[in-house]
């Protein structure tokens, strides 16, 4: 798979990777906060757990600089993109994974109900996170019909 | 979670179908990792759209920071019709004496008329009383909240108070947090009055137990600087000792022309508007340009560079500075031509060959030029013709025209193709000045005059960096980056402990940088776009640890959502993307014809981003933008064409070349400022010779080749009605943008 990948591919994942690196180099020195290194990653479409990501840190992180540079990002951004490791979450898992709160078979979540998955499950949310999906996701009765907002929310093209 | 007992093993921790009937038993592993899987999947689509945030805030930062360096384009035109009129046209000094607006020196009084205004008994608004009090203010406020507008006599009236209030006041303004609580400060306002009103909700209005300093750009952007400054003047006139301002680089009448504030006087003052407007000009150049809190804090708009001075600073008569708008003969050297091309024209300085007209507007032998520090960013330097120190005037008259008229590069300026070294979107054509640069002989400058020129530029115009250093500010074209280690030595040598500075906007309102040692602060919400930053103010207590007040005005009552703030910026910022790819198409186009000599209508993705990035010249992600501007064809290339697609014009142009029709776009802004100067007595008319006159000298500097025939063609086909005269409205309109998709658009079913 990897031999399938000419020059111009490469160049082109390069330039993406620092595309989406440099829309967070605010001091434009080639480097970012780590903390952003998460959004990054996810911009490029790539979609590791928590666990990744701390290992992904570990790694590229600048000695406790709380910072990390390009030049340890591309190598191994590239290669990630390259591989397509961390792919997306395909619709029907995300659907599955709904139904399986969904205790009831409503089809839909109550926002309490959300709240207390989302906020004590799993990785969970902070407040901030937890407000936000609710104003975005929930309908007036402030229900979160699962299937309509899953293509509400992957709307995505190739940003 | 919910547990339930567990009933059968086939449910155990299986998927089951979906079937009304059977009630699923949880399995809190199953749920977890569904959790996770849930929540995984929403911050990555919240990590998308911060990523779209991005990018959008970096579009909007690009494209003004794109204008502002237009803007040196208007000043060089200016500087060039100078030089130029006589060869060009009949017309005597007066057409250019008016493009360039009257040099006095704010230090004399203008006649004061307000007294003879009447105020018909139907104007309902304030009718303030001179000296002001809280009644006053508080009528203001009430009649700015209900959209009037307050009488021009007032108005008047309120700026020659302001004015003589001003004078008395030195160039740095020291405050002491000892007899008051807490100091608030504030940054840029832009004409943004809801901001204003909100702080002063949030925090008071000002008043002895709760002062103000206000830290520049109160004007332009926005579209009630009139009603922005009136406020502030009033409340300075009212309290003196504890409302204080800071000049900001839009505090100036060239950025005024440019930016909004000019025209939205001359929109709400019709009648007044020309004596209104120099009054402007001369209390900002009045305007204070630091303040020191405790000799601790010092509070300037821009920022600071290696060679500003606060005690120099004092010093300079800040209303008797010429404006000295030449730059030192040894920085020239240091110029790397290809780099700094927008500097030397930054530097360039004008002729003085106006100077016989202004000798009979100057009412007073030794007057010195008005403070023009102002137009730096123009760089017309208007010598003083009065000084009875004639020598060095006359002398630097021949010489000083870095813009010689007798240099024919000047007048007949090529054309240059765009080449990626060159980091500046400013016209290449404007390069011969350049040649002539080199060949004049430097006039002997007074070193004082520029030390003080650069002073106060360097406050109004630089930005922090992180590299150390001090280095030209190419950017914006005037002051300095300056970097931490600038920043330490100054705050050492004058036992300050702490910079704030605006001039920035930044998305929290506020940011610290060079350690803490220095605070942008901004007070303008929503600056680019409906959620695009929030407003910060700063409250400095007798401890002086700077508190934060974070705000962003909203004009719906429903709170947005992230998603939805996100996609309005970007559309905006996406809209105005797509006029500046417009705008620039002839040059684009003949861009990707070169990537495609075989006529194919595709260019490979990395080629069309190439050529997007050498002729706008903004620095963005092209790539990642790409969806939005054009379309793929089936093998992944870029179908050019699509790029244009939907965008039009405002009114079909029949004979019009593409050259021509993309030059109006693209100037449409400066061009109206042009014309509005011209209409003296704002009728919206000019005189047809009037108009081919400014078009002439306007296609001549650009170096686009027009004759006279295809601006008379030009002017008749758009709908003008007037005999012997144009009405440039109508004319402008034509040359507005259109966006095909807008369905609502009313200027399409206008024509």
């Amino acid at each position: 798979m990897l031999s399938d990948i000419s020059a111009s591919d490469v160049h082109s994942l390069h330039k993406r990777v620092k595309d989406a690196f440099q829309a967070f180099d605010y001091e434009m020195n080639n480097t970012v906060d780590v903390r952003e290194i998460t959004t990054i990653i996810y911009s490029l479409g790539c979609f590791p757990s928590q666990k990744d990501i701390h290992e992904f840190i570990a790694e590229l992180e600048e000695d406790h600089t709380g910072s990390v540079h390009l030049d340890k990002f591309l190598p191994v951004m590239t290669n990630v993109l390259m591989e397509h490791k961390f792919p997306s979450i395909p619709e029907d898992v995300l659907i599955q994974a709904f139904e399986v709160l969904d205790k009831d078979s409503k089809g839909y979540l109550d926002s309490e109900e959300m709240v207390e998955l989302m906020t004590k499950e799993g990785e969970s949310f902070t407040q901030d996170e937890m407000t936000e999906m609710l104003m975005a996701l929930a309908d007036h009765e402030r229900r979160i019909y699962y299937k309509d907002i899953i293509c509400q929310l992957t709307f995505d093209q190739e940003i | 979670m919910g547990c339930g007992t567990s009933v059968g093993t086939e449910t155990q921790g299986q998927k089951v179908k979906t079937d009304e009937s059977v009630v699923k038993t949880t399995n809190p592993a199953l749920t977890m990792k569904a959790a996770v899987l849930i929540q995984q999947w929403y911050r990555r689509y919240m990590a998308r759209l911060e990523m779209r945030r991005r990018y959008t805030w970096n579009i909007f930062q690009s494209i003004e920071y794109a204008g502002e360096q237009d803007q040196l384009q208007l000043s060089s035109f200016f500087t060039f019709m100078l030089d130029n009129f006589t060869q060009l046209n009949g017309n005597g000094p007066d057409l250019i004496s008016q493009l360039l607006d009257p040099v006095v020196d704010p230090w004399l009084d203008r006649e004061s008329s307000y007294s003879q205004i009447l105020v018909p008994d139907s104007y309902t608004g304030p009718r303030l009383s001179f000296p002001l009090s809280v009644s006053d203010t508080n009528a203001l406020l009430c009649a700015f909240k209900e959209q009037q507008t307050l009488h021009a006599k007032y108005l008047l009236q309120l700026l020659y108070e302001t004015k003589k209030l001003l004078k008395q006041m030195p160039n740095i303004i020291q405050l002491s947090t000892s007899y008051i609580k807490d100091i608030t400060i504030c940054g840029d306002l832009h004409g943004r009055l809801d901001d204003l009103l909100l702080i002063f909700y949030k925090n008071g209005l000002p008043s002895a137990d709760t002062p103000y300093v206000f830290n520049g750009d109160f004007v332009d952007r926005g579209k009630k600087s009139v009603e922005v400054i009136i406020l502030l003047f009033a409340f300075l006139l009212l309290y003196p000792d504890h409302v204080h301002l800071n000049r900001g680089n839009h505090e100036d009448h060239i950025m005024n022309l440019r930016y909004g504030f000019t025209k939205e006087v001359m929109q709400k003052y019709k009648t007044h508007g020309h004596e209104i407007l120099p009054l402007f000009q001369d209390i900002f150049s009045l305007l204070p340009v630091a303040t020191v809190i405790d000799g601790k804090i010092l509070i300037v708009h821009g920022g600071i560079s290696d060679e500003t001075d606060l005690d120099f600073l004092s010093s300079i008569e800040r209303h008797k500075l010429k404006s000295a708008l030449r730059f030192p003969r040894c920085s020239f050297e240091q110029l790397d031509i290809s780099q700094s091309y927008r500097k030397t024209k930054r530097l360039k300085s004008g002729n003085s060959s106006h100077s016989s007209s202004n000798s009979s507007r100057n009412q007073s032998k030794n007057q010195k030029r008005s403070n023009q520090r102002n137009t730096q960013r123009g760089l017309r330097r208007q010598e003083s013709n009065s000084s009875a120190s004639s020598s060095s005037s006359s002398s630097s008259s021949s010489s000083s025209s870095l813009c010689s008229p007798r240099t024919p590069s000047c007048l007949s300026p090529h054309p240059c193709h765009p080449s990626p070294s060159l980091p500046n979107t400013v016209n290449i054509q404007h390069m011969p000045f350049l040649d002539s640069l080199l060949s004049a002989r430097q006039p002997s400058p007074s070193q004082r005059r520029e030390r003080e020129w650069k002073q106060i530029v360097d406050i109004l115009w630089s930005d922090p960096k992180t590299q150390e250093g001090c280095s030209p500010n190419t950017f914006r074209g005037g002051g300095c980056y300056f970097g931490p280690d600038i920043t330490q030595k100054l705050l050492l040598q004058h036992g300050l402990q702490l910079l704030i500075r605006s001039h920035e906007c930044k998305q929290e309102g506020y940011e610290l940088c060079h350690g803490g040692q220095v605070i942008t602060l901004f007070s303008a919400s929503n600056y680019y776009e409906e959620g695009s930053n929030r407003g910060a103010y700063i409250k400095l207590g007798r401890e002086l640890v700077p508190r934060f007040y974070q705000y962003q005005v909203s004009r719906t009552t429903r709170k947005l959502t992230l998603t939805q703030r996100v996609r309005a910026a970007e559309s905006s910022a996406f809209r105005a993307l797509k006029e500046k790819l417009f705008s620039h198409r002839s040059e684009l186009m003949s861009g990707f014809q070169q990537f495609d000599q075989n006529n194919t209508g595709v260019v490979s993705v990395s080629d069309w981003a190439e050529v997007l990035e050498s002729v706008l010249r903004l620095d963005l992600p092209w790539r990642t933008l790409r969806p939005h501007l054009c379309r793929l064809a089936a093998d992944g290339s870029v179908e050019y064409n699509s790029c244009f697609e939907d965008m039009g014009t405002g009114v079909s142009l029949p004979q019009v070349t593409p050259n021509l029709a993309e030059t109006l776009f693209r100037f449409r802004t400066d061009i109206e400022i042009i014309f509005n100067i011209i209409d003296k007595d704002h009728s919206g008319l000019i005189s047809n010779e009037e108009f081919r006159q400014t078009w002439r000298l306007f296609s001549a500097h650009l170096g686009v080749d027009i004759d006279d025939r295809a601006i008379d063609d030009l002017a008749r086909s758009i709908d003008f009605n007037k005999d012997g005269s144009i009405d440039f409205t109508e004319f402008l309109e034509a040359f507005r943008v259109v966006h095909k998709l807008d369905s609502k658009d009313p200027h399409l079913s206008g024509k």
